[in-house]
């Protein structure tokens, strides 16, 4: 009986450094290449087993297993095991042999199936286990319409990563980005929103000229933007459902770097009809504005603190930009970043506690991380031309703009730097991300 | 008397036909305004004509150029600032955008800064020179209109730049 063991053992030792050298190479199948650059040595082992269909039609398109999975594995901090080690196929939690997935070392358990029901949509029913406790943690089910089941998948994803972590998920999050193709003369730009994951990519809107700085609304209903199709930076705001937009600030000079307060009453911007590029701080329901940093500075890049009481901003009032903040409602600025030659482009966790920027450094920008109570930043991606750091709503990974050559792409990392994935969504260059907040149902 | 039929159709006729002529007689607006931009152009008097814009060896020069993050004018740019204000100061009907740029390096949005900088230090310099403030216009496009893509400083110094930009030439 031992010599079995020991022998399966040995065989599932075999299985799974070859698995390793599989996994290594990186991902395939029908996602957007995602190419995973570093290794997950440190990150939680967890086996999704694939979700059996029930139903007399043919299975659906969507692979919900494999959405899963490469959420699970895109976040850094877990790491599935691959197709070609699971070796048995549990529906359900009474299916499930502990042993077999303790001997690949597996933490956690995570199976399902999909059932059709007579009016067509899919009721998506899964169970998640700790394996060496054997102990069920959750049993839920969620219906979704067949061509919803991207949603559905990233939904499950968010509520195992929570279990698991105390941490709400952000799979079921959208991205936004802009977009440019052709040269010269010919450019074509857009700003565009898709999953967090690249998929179902929608055109917001198109232009012959420069767009930039997208941000959404809380409520995840609108993007403001910056568009140079009046002949000037102006700034709008448009409803994603519907294409209606409005015109919010088109005054002389540059109109720029629009961000939603928390709240959602207030936008703050860049202005510099005045004379020098400034912060201000618009009511959305009349268009008031407000100055709140004056002086002969560049100011820009303001970003609301999650309590909507301070903005930390980008000024180059010492010389060269570094991030400030001041109170929302005006007054005296106090300087935050002290290391590194640059220091631009904040991007600020869910909690307040830390900062993404843009940190340069002779010619090389990378993205750093500052750690708002000690004011230590260190960098978390490799440059020479990162740009537009994005936290994810839970602040577990980063969007970010790098340079290949002459393009610009995505880079998704994980807060800790350790796991790296380059996005690649469309043809031309991709750049600014903006990561959405929650999604609420009915988006 | 009574006036035959055919005569008062006639004259009806007539009538109609006139009072259509004159309505065919307005001359299309198209055609009237050279005339009216030829009565509104001032000229200042001066050594340039329009033309001098396309054959003047210095008016043919519409970029200046900055080094990394200054908005100075270099020495070297004082002339094509000067004839610029000539021509605008001999024609106060021209207009001029400034278009401001910055390379690539660093952050969009605080580019978009660097980029009026350098537009309203062409802006200023013109206008000591003097050109009215009304004829110029500064818009500041950052980083986003590169003439190259390379990422190194023989590319870079191209990209920061002033291009003038004539909207009205008189």
């Amino acid at each position: 009986m031992t010599q079995r063991i020991f022998a399966r053992f040995l065989a599932t030792l075999v299985l799974m450094l070859a698995a390793a050298a599989a996994f290594a190479q990186g991902l395939s199948g029908d996602v957007p290449t995602i190419d995973i650059k570093n290794g997950t040595a440190t990150a939680t082992p967890i086996a999704v087993i694939p979700f059996a269909f029930e139903g007399a039609g043919l299975p659906p398109d969507t692979d919900v297993t494999a959405v899963i999975g490469n959420d699970l594995n895109r976040c850094g901090q877990f790491r599935t095991l691959p197709k070609t080690d699971i070796v048995e196929y549990p529906t359900r939690g009474s299916e499930i042999k502990f042993p077999t997935w303790n001997l690949l070392k597996q933490a956690y358990i995570l199976v399902g199936r999909q059932i059709e029901n007579p009016g067509g949509d899919i009721r998506v029913e899964f169970e998640l286990y700790d394996v060496a406790k054997q102990q069920q943690l959750l049993a839920l089910a969620i219906t979704g319409q067949r061509t919803g089941l991207r949603d559905v998948a990233h939904q499950i994803a968010d509520l195992a990563y929570e279990k698991i972590t105390g941490v709400r998920g952000a799979f079921w999050t959208r991205i936004a980005y802009i977009t440019s193709t052709g040269t010269g003369n010919n450019i074509q730009y857009a700003l565009m929103v898709a999953d967090s994951d690249g998929f179902n990519p929608q055109t917001v809107v198109r232009s012959r000229e420069p767009l930039l700085s997208p941000a959404w609304s809380p409520d995840g209903a609108k993007l403001a933007y910056v568009s140079f199709e009046r002949g000037n930076s102006s700034i709008y705001i448009q409803e994603i459902a519907t294409g209606a937009r409005e015109v919010v600030s088109a005054r002389k000079g540059i109109n720029g770097a629009p961000a939603f307060s928390p709240d959602g009453r207030k936008l703050a911007l860049t202005l510099s009809f005045a004379g020098h590029p400034n912060i201000y701080s618009m009511e959305l329901a009349g268009h008031q504005i407000t100055q709140l940093t004056r002086g002969f500075a560049i100011d820009t890049e303001p970003k609301w603190m999650p309590d909507g009481q301070t903005i930390v901003f980008t000024s180059d009032r010492s010389g060269k930009p570094q991030l400030y903040q001041i109170s929302a409602s005006g007054g005296a600025a106090t300087r935050i970043t002290f290391q590194g030659d640059y220091n631009a482009n904040a991007s600020i966790a869910w909690d307040g506690k830390h900062i993404a920027m843009v940190q340069g450094s002779g010619n090389v920008y990378r993205i750093a991380v500052l750690d708002k109570t000690t004011g230590d930043s260190k960098p978390i991606s490799v440059g020479n031309l990162d740009d537009h750091p994005s936290y994810a709503p839970n602040a577990s990974m980063l969007l970010y703009t790098a340079t290949e050559g002459p393009r610009d792409v995505l880079y998704a990392v994980s807060a800790n730097g350790r796991v790296r994935q380059r996005l690649v969504l469309a043809d031309g260059d991709v750049r600014e991300p903006a990561w959405s907040p929650y999604r609420q149902r009915g988006q | 008397m009574k006036l035959p039929i055919r005569v008062i159709l006639t004259a009806t006729v007539a009538g109609v036909a006139l009072a259509g002529c004159n309505r065919v007689v307005k001359p299309p607006a198209a055609e009237a305004a050279p005339q009216q931009a030829a009565s509104q152009a001032q000229d200042n008097g001066g050594k340039y004509t329009v033309d001098s814009l396309d054959s003047d060896s210095c008016l043919r020069q519409r970029v200046v150029y900055f080094d990394f993050d200054k908005s100075e004018i270099k020495p070297e740019f004082q002339a094509q600032i000067a004839c610029h204000a000539a021509y605008l100061r001999q024609f106060p009907g021209a207009r001029v955008t400034l278009e401001g740029n910055a390379d690539e390096r660093g952050t969009r949005e605080y580019n978009l800064g660097l980029g009026e900088r350098r537009g309203n230090a062409v802006d200023s310099a013109v206008a000591a020179a003097g050109a009215s403030p009304s004829q110029l216009n500064v818009v500041s496009y950052g980083e986003e209109r590169p003439v190259c893509k390379e990422h190194n400083e023989g590319c870079w110094q191209k990209n920061r730049r002033v291009e003038i930009v004539y909207t009205a030439k008189q």
